[in-house]
């Protein structure tokens, strides 16, 4: 009786030891972030108190050794490219993404579908590599600048979104899909207003993260985009995203004054669109939810 | 009722279409590389580190750096795994209680998941040059720990919220606690999945460059020690695409080679795994 109560005991005890164990294991992970947030910000203030955050973000003069340091032009290259990205991925994931889950025989969805989970995880230098084979392609090229960095990301960030939507689609309930037909819907309407509908919430997900990958993609990019520090006008000019400038940049900034704080700055900057773009999603979708709901 | 039909036509043909040009160029996209890799692909590029004048052209391989990232990738994904299951364990309901809490984190999760590789690099200097570290074995796998935790945090959580409570009833009532049921009965149950988590990570954490680019340095030996620097697959093959000399680049390429056939046998093996794991799930 008293072995039995004993080990009663110890059993007790170990799970409260684990449970305190699991929870500072929460805490740890979920402070990481704030963690990177305040790492970044005190080695980013030099800079901040001796400039004002205006001219930093919208001042197009990028020239350190001069205590110049403007951000714009690579703001502007990381929006270009992420945004041309995402005009070209989107469409062609999402039509793809419907066609797997909707239409396509079970054969083509078993042969594509691990694929997809494939290629999504390719290193992203293997993206860049082929960026670089594809550009220097007899007669056709199109050289390092915007479009070429926006059809790698592009390339990159279609598997991810894809499958995660093809999934988000198999979800909708076979019954309302049936109830869409009945009622004199074509295949497609019943995609466009019942599937669609019916898993935004998923599919916005699947966006965001898809575009998360694109948005902080360095290596990529920096193979093809051309690194020019001026915001570009068109397609067809040379960008400089952020994750370019400071890959290209750090270790060897210690030289000159304010410039590690400067990149650090580009860190941080990089961070808060994260925060900004993760948050308002939440947000954009908890809204939607509600209103269905 | 013509219009109708014509944008159902419409409609299908684009998403073949869409579907055609995905899969072609993603297809395209890996012949290209291994076409261009294998001509340059020899044993002694598995087989031996760079030798003097290796970046010239002259002999050598990479295997310093392919041991270099199994090294990185390995440790990373052993740690991050460590500090991960507990984490998506304790997400669950019977633990966190409140579902706020455990929203809180997901959000926190997902933050994490999106910062750019570049930013945990940078992160990773500053603490190392607050400590007085130099770029090296331990300092790579302790940031690549972090970039790997959320990738595999959420994708443990997902699996594991998928156990019915039916099953973990069955357990409590036999008298179990909760950590005898999270250990026992509940990770068993999605151990496939858990297994498939810890592979992607993986396969995230070698891939990576950016985030080992200031912390994990570069070197041509293979590192005897944790405070050693270490040189990786992906920065071999950005450094040897930088050169100006044609047969390094040409090596470059056979490196990515390399990397691809890693990650397409860590991709074969999860899904190996998952098949020989499933016997112990109760359906």
């Amino acid at each position: 009786m008293e072995k039995g109560l004993s080990r009663l005991i110890g059993r007790r005890w170990a799970d409260l030891a684990a449970t305190r164990l699991m929870f500072v294991a929460t805490v740890f992970v979920a402070s990481v972030a704030v963690f990177i947030g305040i790492g970044l910000l005190l080695k980013s203030w030099p800079i901040l108190e001796a400039r004002p955050l205006s001219e930093l973000l919208f001042s197009s003069v990028w020239c350190p050794s001069r205590g110049e340091f403007g951000f714009y032009p690579f703001i502007m290259g990381t929006l270009w490219v992420t945004g041309l990205a995402g005009i070209i991925a989107l469409p062609l994931s999402l039509l793809s993404a419907l066609y797997l889950a909707e239409y396509a025989p079970n054969k083509v969805r078993a042969l594509v579908k691990p694929a997809l989970d494939l290629l999504a995880g390719i290193p992203s230098v293997v993206y860049g590599i082929w960026g670089i084979l594809a550009l220097s392609l007899g007669g056709i090229s199109i050289g390092f600048n915007v479009l070429a960095g926006g059809i790698v990301l592009a390339i990159m960030v279609i598997p991810v979104v894809t499958s995660v939507s093809e999934e988000v689609f198999r979800t909708v309930p076979r019954d309302i899909k049936e109830a869409s037909l009945a009622v004199g819907a074509t295949r497609w309407e019943t995609a466009k207003h019942v599937v669609m509908r019916a898993s935004l919430p998923g599919v916005a997900a699947a966006v965001v993260l898809g575009f998360s990958r694109a948005f902080g993609e360095t290596m990529a990019v920096l193979m093809v985009v051309g690194n020019v520090a001026r915001a570009p006008s068109s397609v067809m000019d040379p960008a400089y995203p952020l994750t370019a400038l400071i890959a290209n940049n750090y270790g060897e900034m210690m030289s000159v004054p304010l410039y590690d704080s400067a990149l650090l700055l580009a860190a941080l900057v990089l961070l808060v669109m994260v925060l900004v773009f993760n948050v308002a999603a939440r947000l954009a979708l908890a809204r939607v939810q509600r209103r269905w709901a | 009722m013509g219009r109708r039909k014509m944008e159902e036509a419409i409609f299908k043909c684009l998403m073949v279409a869409s579907v055609v040009i995905v899969v072609g160029v993603l297809l395209t996209m890996i012949v290209m590389v291994i076409w261009r890799g294998l001509p340059a692909l020899d044993l002694s590029m598995i087989t031996q580190t760079p030798k003097g004048g290796y970046y010239l052209g002259r002999e050598g391989g990479i295997l310093n750096a392919i041991v270099g990232s199994l090294y990185l990738a390995i440790g990373a994904t052993v740690l991050a795994f460590v500090i991960s299951l507990p984490v998506a364990l304790f997400l669950q309901r019977e633990y966190i209680g409140r579902a706020r809490f455990a929203g809180l984190v997901r959000l926190c999760l997902d933050i994490l998941w999106g910062i750019p590789s570049i930013v945990y690099g940078a992160f990773g200097f500053i603490i190392m040059l607050y400590l007085g570290m130099r770029a090296s074995l331990l300092g790579g796998i302790v940031v690549l720990t972090l970039l790997e935790i959320p990738i595999m945090a959420r994708a443990m959580d997902e699996v594991i919220r998928t156990v019915s409570a039916d099953l973990k009833d069955a357990s409590y009532a036999l008298g179990a606690t909760r950590s005898e049921t999270a250990v026992k009965v509940v990770t068993r149950q999605v151990l496939p999945g858990i297994l498939t988590a810890a592979l992607l990570a993986f396969g995230r954490g070698i891939g990576d460059a950016a985030s080992i680019l200031f912390t994990a340095g570069y070197t041509d030996r293979i590192p005897t020690s944790l405070l050693d620097p270490v040189a990786s697959l992906p920065l071999a093959i950005f450094f040897q695409l930088g050169t100006p000399f044609p047969e390094v680049r040409e090596r470059a390429y056979a490196s990515a080679v390399i990397l691809l056939v890693i990650i397409l046998l860590i991709s074969i093996a999860s899904r190996l795994l998952s098949r020989r794991l499933a016997k112990h799930v109760v359906k």
